[in-house]
């Protein structure tokens, strides 16, 4: 009991800690037009904007019940991918973003993500799965995605989520932030 | 930590901004979460110092720096931002994947974001970006030209005068962008906060931009120096624009309505005005009286400008200069040194040509004399040393030996200049100036500054006789203790050609034996020459005989070339009559002439069984051969400082564009079995007006059996390519040529312009000197190219030009060489000649006269012949060579002349061969 209760003291003095000093650092990857900078001015302004390709990265704060995410949204294009490590160190949490109509890419975009958790500074990092636009016709639910992924068997270390979410539509992204505030709670 | 950061702060500049290992090392800063902003900031100052001061980083580092750089922009902080863009700009040339920031950048720079560092923003971008995204980022650009925020829109100008080079065809479109920007006027509302709404696009939250900062005006209008920057760089090509843009920015007659409010920019207006004239005459009326009017602006930088605009233009008079130089005048007593300085030193040039004029400056530059700045007092009395009168001269020279030891090696070297000249305009005070000038020869001082005194008293020796004596012996005393062994070499030649026409000439023999003792091999091969020249001139039997044994001893030297000029000397000694060939000889080879012709002989593997024929190479007078090695002695050139014009490298001689021809023609595989080209025109004929939208030129090259037609073609519109050009001759008489072919060329556009059409015809008797007019056109195929794709269109249309008539004229045939005239005329009365007398009536003066005849048979006149020095009676001796065995040809015209009737020509030729006598006589007949 007493154990229970220091940790869950510790984890809470940890956000406030989190929330008075320090934004919680998020990465937000994914392959090219999966929607992540969508994702980053929906969750950050609520409005849908118009995108281009990002070359680099995009970097915003985003408040999120009290709590200040800084959230690092970096381009998915193949050319750009082997810089997202220059980003990984110090990382709360992981977003990987997968666009759920693009099946033939699905391949890639598991390969990339398992290669990303495979780096040793991504150790037990939460890692939150958008199977994003979910409006689309066709789309695949989260639950063959996941299916897809395998992480159900890999991951034992870390706390992960895979979730349907529509960008355009806004739903799932505040549900998916709950979850994730909660495994960096835990962790 | 915080201590640390302490004491690095205390402990003063060196240690601070200590190293870049250091620096690489606490680059860890970047990473830290949360970003300490003041850290972060003093780490990128102490990067880009280091970078400032010369410090380079490997790619590697530069790369880490470059990532680390990037995590920065996770914080808003301004100053922050704007320190990550400096260091961001100066890394973008080393470090590699720098695209990875142009999301972030972009952002920044959107048309809507009221943030204070947009301007780094887009002048980061332009190092980042690759030309081909240039066409991504038009919209923010055109948005931020015109912005009303002066530093985004400098910002955006410059970046886009950085991008120019590489993307032409995007830069070019914003040109009106960047004219409204040099307009100054407000930029209207349309590009204004949210057009399209950016890529970002969050619409209405930015109609008030109320919360960001707001710029302090900025009342230095240097946007508008930017953009007619920018402008010109889009219109310099074109010489039309360039000349309406001037005078649309200049506004109009006076220049009092001109909307430039940047003296920066209107300076550099001036210097465009300033080139416009200086490429068209027919300009200069217009730009001149736009210049007069900016003499009156309020600003002194635009005054000075246009002051030295006018006095720098070709044939100014005297009547146009009154103004400007009363401008400078102000100048000269102005309190600040730069404006005295600028007015000195335009006076100090000007003077050179126009010393009447600027001697209405005179009392102002006395007083001058005595400035504080020395380099003020140095132009001033150069100035002085120009326009002065005889009188002034002994107290100037007076007060320059008193500053001589205060003032720096470059501008001794004007000082000397300048007496150089004052000593040609006054010989009569040639003993002060020498004088003086031996002075400084014996002060310390460099190279440069030592030749510019020894060139001064060449000059001396070979213009003023009385002085002669006295120069000679001042010089004998330098090279006792020269250390330029180029300087020692020059005197040790003049003292072998001036030395022996002494009254005393024993007295050199000492000074240059002494080199022999004593210097090193290349002096000593000098002063042998220049002893044996003491030695073969034949006055003095004693002379001679003691030289020969100077000579011989030199036979025992340690270096080659030593040894074989003695050698060769002694051998002269045995062989009286070679004394004409290796000592007294008054001409050499055409050195550019010979090395071509030696270059053919030894690629040439037939030729090698005959020994190499020297007599087809023309030969120039030494005094020729020291005006073509450019040595900046003559006349005109004396005092001018170092500007521009004074830096650029002597014209190409005759000779050498022959060899570039020859070099050109021996790619192209059509004339392989032609032969070596005998002949060139020297420069080429323009068959087009110089403004017109195709401009041509034509060279003629002569072969043994044919003669090929060289079109240099320009195509100066942009955005068409000509295909298939190539040039019809008609020839209009029965010309004894029959044409070849053609070697067209398959495309030109105005980026590959000018591009080469050879026509080539065969000489159907080679022996004779055929002479013949063409008709020319142009032929081509026009076709527009689409300027997005940068290709032509499919569908051209055929299209022809007419161009102006080409000659075959005698002077293709012959090119000018010297020779001693009297002695070759007398020689050659036995060879081939002709005399025939024509009435030259059109011609207006006997100098008219004279100037057309050398120019149709292309001699060379002997002499000074070419200057009439009676307008009545004259007589002209020209000399030529027939190259390809044609051989010598002499000309002699003897001249009168009388209003009423003209020039009467009566013009005898000798020659070696017949054909050259007929060539002569029709070249001036027809």
């Amino acid at each position: 009991m007493g154990l229970s209760f220091s940790s869950l003291f510790s984890s809470l003095a940890s956000l406030i800690r989190w929330s008075k000093d320090q934004d919680v650092r998020i990465l937000m990857l994914g392959l090219d037009s999966a929607g992540k900078t969508t994702i980053l001015y929906r969750l950050q302004i609520g409005e849908v904007v118009s995108t281009i390709p990002t070359i680099g990265f995009n970097v915003e704060t985003v408040q999120y019940k009290n709590i200040k995410f800084q959230v690092w949204d970096l381009g998915g294009q193949s050319s750009i991918r082997p810089y997202w490590r220059c980003y990984f160190p110090n990382t709360a949490a992981i977003i990987y973003v997968i666009d759920s109509a693009d099946i033939a890419r699905l391949k890639t975009s598991r390969s990339e993500l398992l290669t990303m958790l495979s780096e040793d500074e991504l150790a037990g990092v939460p890692l939150l799965v958008f199977c994003n636009k979910q409006d689309v016709e066709g789309a695949l639910k989260p639950e063959q995605i996941s299916e897809e992924l395998g992480l159900a068997g890999g991951e034992k270390e870390r706390q992960w989520s895979v979730r349907g979410s529509s960008a355009i539509k806004g739903e799932g992204l505040e549900e998916g932030l709950d979850w994730l505030v909660n495994a960096i709670q835990k962790k | 930590m915080s201590a640390l950061s302490k004491k690095d702060e205390e402990s003063g500049l060196s240690t601070y901004y200590n190293n870049k290992t250091t620096v690489i090392q606490e680059a860890r800063v970047f990473n830290d979460s949360p970003i300490s902003p003041r850290r972060c900031r003093a780490l990128l100052t102490r990067i880009v110092f280091l970078l400032y001061v010369g410090e380079t980083f490997g790619t590697q580092e530069a790369t880490t720096l470059f990532f680390g750089t990037t995590k920065l922009f996770q914080h808003k902080d301004s100053a922050l931002r704007q320190m990550v863009y400096l260091a961001i700009k100066e890394l973008a040339s080393t470090a590699e994947d720098v695209i990875m920031v142009t999301s972030s950048i972009m952002k920044d720079m959107q048309p809507n974001s009221e943030v204070i560092y947009r301007p780094n923003a887009i002048r980061a971008l332009c190092r980042i970006i690759d030309p081909s995204m240039a066409q991504g980022v038009e919209r923010f650009f055109k948005a931020a030209i015109v912005d009303k925020n002066p530093s985004t829109s400098s910002a955006a100008l410059v970046s886009a005068y950085h991008l120019f080079p590489n993307a032409k065809d995007v830069v070019k479109r914003w040109v009106n962008e960047a004219q409204e920007a040099v307009s100054g006027k407000p930029s209207g509302s349309f590009f204004g906060g949210n057009s399209g709404g950016g890529y970002l696009g969050w619409g209405g939250s930015s109609s008030q931009p109320t919360n960001g900062y707001s710029p302090v005006p900025s009342t230095s209008n240097i946007t508008q120096y930017h953009a007619l920057g920018l402008l010109y760089l889009i219109r310099q090509q074109d010489r039309m624009a360039v000349t309406k843009m001037i005078q649309q920015l200049g506004g109009g007659k006076s220049g009092a309505g001109t909307t430039l409010k940047n003296p920066m920019a209107l300076c550099m207006l001036i210097r465009y005005a300033a080139k416009i004239m200086e490429e068209d005459p027919n300009m200069q009326r217009q730009m001149f009286d736009l210049l007069e009017g900016w003499l009156r602006h309020k600003s002194d930088m635009v005054n000075l400008e246009a002051a030295r605009a006018i006095c720098e233009m070709k044939g100014v008079t005297s009547q146009q200069l009154t103004r400007s130089i009363a401008v400078l005048q102000l100048f000269l007593s102005s309190p600040k040194s730069t404006l005295k300085f600028a007015a000195t030193r335009t006076l100090a040039t000007l003077a050179v040509n126009h010393p009447q004029s600027v001697a209405a400056c005179n009392m102002d530059l006395e007083n001058l004399i005595s400035d504080q700045n020395r380099s003020v007092a140095t132009y001033a009395i150069t100035t002085l040393l120009k326009t002065g009168n005889e009188a002034s001269v002994d107290r100037l020279m007076k007060q320059i030996t008193g500053f001589m030891s205060e003032i720096s090696d470059e501008f001794k070297v004007i000082i000397v200049d300048a007496i150089r000249s004052l000593c040609l305009k006054f010989p009569t005070k040639h003993a002060s100036m020498l004088a003086f000038l031996s002075g400084v020869l014996r002060d310390e001082g460099g190279y440069d500054f030592k030749r510019a005194v020894v060139e001064a008293i060449f000059d001396m020796i070979k213009f003023i006789g009385d002085c002669k004596e006295q120069a000679l012996s001042h010089l004998c005393e330098f090279i006792e203790d020269c250390e330029f062994t180029k300087l020692s070499v020059r005197i040790l030649h003049l003292l072998g050609a001036e030395g022996p026409k002494a009254p005393q000439p024993t007295k050199y023999i000492r000074y240059i034996y002494n080199r022999v003792v004593l210097e090193n091999a290349t002096v000593r091969a000098a002063a042998v020459a220049s002893l044996a020249k003491f030695g073969l001139n034949g006055l003095d039997e004693k002379l001679a005989s003691s030289v020969r044994v100077l000579l011989t001893r030199c036979l025992d030297d340690v270096d080659d070339e030593v040894r074989d000029r003695a050698a060769l000397y002694l051998k002269v000694y045995e062989d009286p009559p070679l004394v004409n060939t290796y000592v007294k000889e008054e001409s050499i080879f055409s050195l550019a002439a010979l090395e071509s012709k030696l270059v053919s002989y030894i690629s040439d593997p037939d030729s090698l069984d005959k020994p190499f024929d020297a007599s087809s190479i023309p030969k120039i007078s030494k005094e020729q051969a020291a005006k073509e090695s450019a040595r900046p002695s003559s006349l005109e050139t004396i005092g001018v400082p170092s500007t521009s014009k004074a830096a650029t490298p002597p014209p190409q001689t005759a000779a050498e564009t022959q060899s570039a021809y020859a070099q050109q023609l021996v790619d192209v595989p059509e004339f392989a079995d032609y032969g070596p080209v005998l002949n060139s025109s020297s420069k080429p004929s323009q068959l087009t007006e110089a403004e017109t939208e195709y401009q041509v030129s034509c060279v003629k090259h002569i072969f043994k059996e044919h003669i090929v037609f060289q079109f240099n073609v320009a195509n100066t519109i942009p955005d068409t390519v000509l295909e298939q050009v190539s040039v019809v001759m008609q020839p209009q008489t029965d010309s004894g040529l029959t044409e070849d072919f053609i070697i067209p060329l398959p495309a030109l556009s105005q980026a590959t312009s000018p591009g080469i059409v050879y026509v080539s015809f065969t000489r159907d008797s080679p022996e004779d000197y055929t002479l013949a007019s063409f008709q020319c056109v142009l032929k081509f195929v026009s076709k527009e190219v689409d300027p997005s794709t940068g290709d032509p269109e499919e569908e051209g249309y055929e299209d022809e030009y007419q161009l102006e008539e080409t000659e075959l004229a005698a002077g293709d045939y012959i090119v000018p060489s010297y020779a001693t005239f009297s002695s070759e005329w007398d020689r050659m009365r036995d060879g081939a000649t002709a005399t025939e007398t024509f009435a030259l009536s059109a011609m207006e003066s006997m100098k008219a006269a004279c100037d057309s005849i050398i120019e149709i048979l292309n001699m060379q006149p002997l002499g000074g012949t070419e200057e009439p020095q009676n307008p009545t009676v004259h007589t002209l001796q020209l000399s030529g060579l027939i190259p390809g065995g044609g051989g010598k040809v002499l000309v002699r015209c003897r001249m009168t002349y009388s209003k009423a009737q003209g020039v009467t020509l009566e013009l005898a030729v000798r020659s070696e061969q017949q054909e050259a006598c007929g060539l002569v006589i029709t070249a001036i007949g027809g």
